[in-house]
Parts: structure tokens; sequence; C-alpha cells
């Protein structure tokens, strides 16, 4: 399985490079720095705030460092998927590396594998720590922590296949700058479908879908919010009507569908495939 | 094994508006060490990358060791050291070797001595457990020709071997391409340098825009009709009579005949005695690979 052998490269090279210890290092550094932040809610206030106000505000400060989390794993994986193929193309490493009997898929999916488990490696835990200070600090879990985990994982494996396939064809700048300008655009699309629910504005309303099916981060981020969000929030947001709950970039009622979650899956392995056709008919 | 480790036929490539391969065509036998010559830009490498499956001809066919190029049968027993070698900077010597003895398909228990007996035979012994990133040129170049040599391949492709070498690395070099011609494997050798293929080679092709212009042994390319005749008290009238072998030029003691059929040497030779000379020793004329080079790229 030569695969594993190149994911297990790709791995060394991450912890070699230093890459995932610096992120780990800065990353506790935040999660230091959030658990204070959340220390002095108990004590804010004049007078304090009562537990329903802490956790109204809690959550909603999770849901920002939530997304501070999710932006960071969006842009690891491009800077580590965007010159995993072309970085190793232009410097010349591949040369004798697929002067071997591996094939391309082998190559290509080792490399993506290798990636997705440092981002697992670095995700689970940090994030899994951020939300045991919370717990620790201020008694709060949020309702759907292991969802939270695996949609914002998601978002950056779907951002990561982005710049993987790009990388197959574009250097690794090229290639970043393409694939975090893509993830942007998607998260402005479901905003703009979002402000056109509230408006009841159709031709936004299909922007915002158009843009989840091409590239499903911000639906997977919209999944995260929501797995963070009480159910005492929602039902307040909600009866706020229509206008604060559905142009909110940091607010969903509801998890991804089944569907979605679905195609989101499929979009993984369709763009991985796209990734390995493409470098199979590339020259070295 | 297939009777030929390598055979083209009308191999072709073209990077857009450029032929960087116009047909080639050869056939290299198993345990040849063979020369691959050319200038800058001939398609030296990408011969070689053709062969590996490292980019698709545009035209032609060929085989490696029996099999298919771009199948991966055709690159199993096969070792090879680019002209751009780069390794992993963030791995050590010994860990670039174990990788490629994994993707070689090398048993497992024969890693250890493997990797041991290639940093030996490339000078590395000491340096094994150095970071590549922390390595010469030189010292890159002998790390990939240790793992060009790994697993017992039966076609060993070098481009560009020594470039980054000194002297004395690039002596390493040849008396390694000797040993793996000892042991019965095919050498594909690239390289510009006359001198190093002229001492190691037993066949060469010298390749221009893309094509095979000569082939053949050292002795086949370097052969010329020119034979030089050491020869003394050759009488200042015998022009005349010798006028039948073609032109003849006297340097100093030394009778040259150009342009001579081998079979009427001894003709020349049985007419210099009658006319009162006296034949010292009769010599073929051989060119060297640099003359035969330029020649054949002048001319083609």
């Amino acid at each position: 399985m030569l695969t594993l052998t190149i994911a297990r490269l790709t791995v060394l090279e991450m912890l070699r490079r230093r890459l995932f210890l610096v992120l780990i290092g800065l990353t506790l550094l935040v999660i230091a720095f959030t658990s204070w932040g959340f220390g002095q809610i108990a004590t804010a206030g004049h007078p304090p705030l009562d537990r329903t106000q802490q956790i109204a505000v809690v959550s909603q400060l999770l849901i920002l460092v939530g997304f501070m989390f999710s932006f960071t794993l969006a842009f690891s994986a491009v800077f580590a998927g965007a010159p995993a193929l072309s970085g190793d193309v232009e410097s010349g490493t591949a040369l004798a590396i697929l002067a071997r009997p591996i094939g391309r898929a082998e190559f290509v999916v080792g490399k993506w594998l290798g990636v997705v488990i440092t981002i697992l490696v670095y995700a689970i835990p940090t994030t899994a720590l951020q939300l045991f200070m919370v717990d620790r600090i201020v008694q709060y879990v949020p309702p759907h922590p292991l969802e939270f985990i695996a949609y914002i994982t998601a978002e950056a494996i779907v951002v990561l296949t982005l710049a993987l396939a790009l990388s197959t064809r574009f250097a690794g700048m090229v290639g970043g700058v393409v694939a975090l300008i893509f993830w942007g655009v998607a998260w402005i699309g479901g905003i703009v479908g979002g402000v056109g629910t509230a408006l009841d504005n159709a031709t936004a309303v299909h922007v915002g879908t158009a843009t989840r099916l091409l590239l499903p981060t911000d639906g997977m981020w919209r999944g995260a919010i929501w797995s963070l969000e009480p159910a005492a929030i929602i039902a307040g947001i909600q009866a706020a009507g229509r206008a604060a709950s559905a142009g909110n970039p940091f607010f969903a009622a509801t998890p991804a569908e089944p569907l979605y979650v679905a195609w989101t899956l499929a979009w993984i392995v369709g763009g991985l495939g796209i990734a390995v056709w493409l470098f199979a008919r590339r020259e070295i | 094994m297939s009777d030929a480790a390598i055979r083209t036929h009308d191999l072709a490539k073209r990077y857009g508006s450029i032929q960087a391969l116009a047909g080639l065509s050869m056939s290299i036998p198993p345990g040849a060490v063979f020369g691959f010559l050319g200038p800058n830009g001939a398609g030296k490498t990408t011969a070689v990358k053709l062969l590996l499956g490292l980019a698709r001809p545009s035209g032609g066919d060929a085989e490696v060791l029996g099999h298919p190029i771009g199948s991966r049968a055709s690159r199993r027993r096969v070792g090879y050291l680019p002209e751009l070698f780069r390794y992993q900077s963030w791995l050590t010597a010994r860990e670039v070797l174990a990788l490629h003895c994994e993707l070689a398909g090398i048993d497992r228990a024969a890693w250890a001595r493997e990797i041991e007996d290639a940093l030996a035979v490339v000078g590395l012994r000491e340096r094994g457990g150095t970071r590549v990133g922390g390595f010469s040129k030189g010292m890159q170049q002998r790390l990939g020709l240790g793992v060009a040599l790994l697993g017992d391949p039966e076609l060993v492709l070098l481009d560009e071997p020594t470039s980054a070498l000194d002297p004395v690395g690039r002596h390493d070099v040849r008396e390694i391409i000797r040993e793996l011609s000892e042991r019965g494997v095919t050498v594909f050798l690239n390289s510009h340098l006359l001198s190093e293929v002229e001492q190691v080679c037993d066949r060469v092709a010298i390749v221009d825009h893309g094509k095979v212009v000569a082939e053949g042994t050292l002795e086949e390319l370097l052969r010329t009709d020119t034979v030089r005749v050491h020869v003394t008290d050759l009488p200042r009238d015998a022009d005349g009579t010798l006028a039948s072998f073609g032109a003849l030029d006297l340097d100093g003691d030394w009778l040259i005949a150009r342009q001579i059929d081998t079979a009427r040497v001894p003709e020349l030779v049985a007419a210099l005695v009658r006319l009162g000379a006296r034949v010292h020793a009769v010599e073929p004329h051989h060119e060297t690979l640099e003359d035969r080079f330029l020649r054949q790229l002048g001319g083609s």
C-alpha cells in the first residue's frame, strides 16, 4: 500500500517542517487567551450577568472562537494542500519517487490522506481542549460538540481537496490564492443566500444555493454554527423573524440536511478523483 | 529476461511547437553500458523521462525490460538518478534510502543491508544520519546514486550522474558503473561529458535534435578509413608509384593514407618495401569521441 507510504511521508513532512508544531503552539496560546476571556464573563456586568445571560454570551463568543478554528483549519489545509503536488514536481523530488513502481493515484491519494490525518490530529485535540476549558471555566457545554468538530473538519477537507486538485496544474502560491478566494466566495455566497431568504429575493437565494453546491465549505460552517447554538438562542432568533435569522452569517437554526452531507462527501470523492485524473496526465 | 533491456521504435515527444524527440529508434542489449550523448537540448533527458513513464510519448512505442513504458512493471527493476536530483530535505540520508526501499518493493528484512551497502558504495556511510537539507550538491548527487543502486536493479538510468561531483567523485562513479557492468546490470548513461562516456561505455548513441544520428560500439563509431604508416628511407619520387592508394600525406616519419580500403593496406606496405623504404609500424587511425561527436553534429 504505497498510498500509506506517501501519507506517512506527508505527515512526517508537516512535523519536520514545523508547520504543525507552530500551529499547535499558536492555537494553545489562543486557547489560553480565550479561556481567560471566558473567565471574565462570570464577573462581568453591573450587576453581574445571571446564568441565562452568561450562557447566551458564552455560546455566541464560542461561535466566534469556532469561526477562528474554522478559518485556521481552512487556511492550514490550503497551505498544506496547494504545494503538495506542484512543490514536489517543481523541486524535482517527484522525479525519483514517480520513477518507482507507484501509481499516480497512489501518490495523489497518499498526499491527500497525509494532510487529512494532520488536520484530524490538529483539529480533534485542540477543539476538544477549547470546549473542555469553556466547560471547566463557565460550566457550559455546547449542544453538539462532536458534530462541531466533524463539521469544521469536513470544511477543511473540502478546501484541502480543492487546493490539491489545483496543485496538479498550478504552482503552490497560485493554487493557494485561488483556493482561498473560492473559500471566501463560498462564505459570501452563503451570506447572499441568507439575505435573499430574508428579503424574499429568488436570485440571491439561487446564488446562495449555487455556491453551497459548488463548494460546500459554507454549508459545513453553517452546520458547525448549529452544533454550537443553544436551543433557547435558536428559538429566540427565529421568533425575531426571518430577517434576523436568515441574514446572519453566524447563525444556523438547523443542521446540514443528510442529502447535503452526502453531496459534500461525494464532492470530496469527486474532487479527489479529478485531482488523480489531472495528475495522471501531468508531465513530470 | 528480454533480449533487449531497452527497445524504442519511432519514439517521439512534442512540447507544443517544439519537437523534443523525433523518432528515436534503438535497442540496448542487457548488460550493456550505453552512453547516450548529445548537446544540450538534444532530447536526452526527454528520452529518459519517456522511458520511465514520467512523460507520455507523442508517438511511437518503447519497452523497458520487456514491459511497455509507462507500466508499473517496466519500473519494477529500474534504478534512476535524475539530472535534477532533489530528495526530501527533512529526511536523513538513511530515511531517504528506506523510503526508496519501500517504494521499490524491497523485502523489509533486506532494508538495513541495502541501505548500509548503498551508503558505503557512494561514500556517505558517515553521513547516513544527517538530514539531506544539510548536504552539499555533490553529496545529494551521491545520495541519488545510492538511491538508484537499491534493490539489485536490472537497469540503471543515470542522467548526468557527475554534474555536481569533484574529480574524486567522478572517478568513484566510473568505478560504480564498471562494477554494475561486471554484475551484468544494464547502464544507460546520459551525458555530454565525452571523456566519461569514452572511459566506461561499450555502446554509444549520439543524439541531436531528437534523433539518433550515430549508434554502435565505440570501436565501430571511432574507426576510420585512415591508416598511419611509420616509414623511413622513403624515396622522394615515391608519389607517382603510390598515387593509386589515394590521398597520402607525409607527417615527419609518418605516412598518412586517408580513405584507403583496408583490404589494400598489405598492398601499400609491399609497394613501400619495393620502393626501398623501411616500414616500422602500421596503425589504423581512431578518432577521439570528441572528434567523432563534433564531426557528427557538424554534419547532421
